[in-house]
């Protein structure tokens, strides 16, 4: 019971951007080697031990980086979500100028998403880009990641920016599950899951390993470069915050 | 081991084309942000000491 409660003090302890700004300029470093350790094996497992695959030749290895791009725009997503959520509800600073830091990232990796899914579709499909199910909600992501980024610029208050950017995060967050299950819903030319959590993989086990480092890489990537955006956001914003004028970065 | 000889590897059985430009689009992307970020970084440390300056300058 005890140990819990200090669990949470220290949650809240680090809720505001005075007291998360030097955390995460202590973390962000750390995700980035392991997004480094994490590509370089990746990259190793899916280049030279994965083997050629027999119906794609050498064209499936996109799938290492297709497949983690695509998770991490949708999780993303539902991480952008979850801020804004806590921003309209509790109306805290920080989750707002969270949301606000992982938008662009998440906007960036369905844009590869989709860009490696039409060089992929090329040669395997015969065209960049058809109206599929799962290609047109991926399609519908990228623009709620782009209205959102659009919504916050076109507001000068940043804390209203935050909450309109809120709304519309949140009713977007219905496009994640059409995605991941358009595939089982629609009849489309995109193949069905590759990984399931309720049945085996119907891969080599390197080729699953490749994508699952890949992932991680991506993953990795995504918290350095949100935590560094955070503090970019926090160091604009609270510009006539006193304890701003006492960061060594400032004071010297 | 899956290539026999450099020009196997950048060859990709055919497609080079779509492989490389998948992974080459992933990594300029991902060079691009964190430069990008260190950017807005300075430019703010740059806004905020003018204004602490400035700031300074009134109460003097």
């Amino acid at each position: 019971m005890n140990g819990m409660d200090n669990r949470l003090i220290n949650w809240f302890h680090f809720s505001s951007p005075q007291t998360f700004y030097p955390l995460a300029g202590k973390l962000m470093p750390w995700f980035a080697v392991l997004a480094a350790l994490f590509g370089i094996a990746g990259l190793y497992l899916g280049f030279f031990v994965a083997p050629t695959d027999a119906q794609q030749g050498e064209g499936y290895r996109i799938i290492f980086v297709h497949v983690a791009a695509s998770w991490m725009s949708m999780f993303l997503y539902l991480v952008m979500a979850f801020w804004a959520a806590l921003c309209l509800g509790f109306n805290t600073r920080l989750s707002g100028m969270m949301a606000s830091a992982v938008a662009p990232t998440g906007a960036m990796f369905a844009f590869l998403s989709l860009w490696t899914g039409a060089l992929w579709g090329k040669p395997m499909w015969g065209t960049w880009w058809v109206w599929d199910a799962r290609l047109t909600s991926e399609l519908i992501l990228l623009f709620l990641y782009l209205g959102y980024i659009a919504l916050q610029s076109a507001i000068d208050d940043p804390r209203r920016a935050d909450k309109a950017g809120a709304v519309l995060a949140i009713v977007g967050v219905i496009n994640v599950p059409i995605i991941y299950f358009s595939v089982k819903w629609w009849n489309t030319l995109h193949q069905g899951a590759s990984v399931s959590l309720t049945k085996s993989p119907s891969m080599a086990q390197t080729m699953l390993w490749g994508m699952l480092l890949m992932a991680l890489c991506f993953w990795m990537y995504a918290i350095a470069v949100v935590l560094q955006r955070v503090r970019a956001i926090i160091l604009e914003r609270e510009r006539h915050a006193g304890w701003v004028e006492h960061l060594k970065e400032v004071a010297k | 081991m899956n290539w026999n000889s450099p020009a196997e590897f950048f060859a990709m059985g055919g497609y080079g084309l779509y492989v490389w430009g998948s992974y080459i689009a992933c990594a300029l992307f991902m060079a691009v942000e964190p430069l990008l970020l260190r950017q807005r970084r300075k430019n703010a440390l740059i806004e905020l000491k003018r204004e602490i300056a400035a700031r300074k300058d009134n109460e003097t």
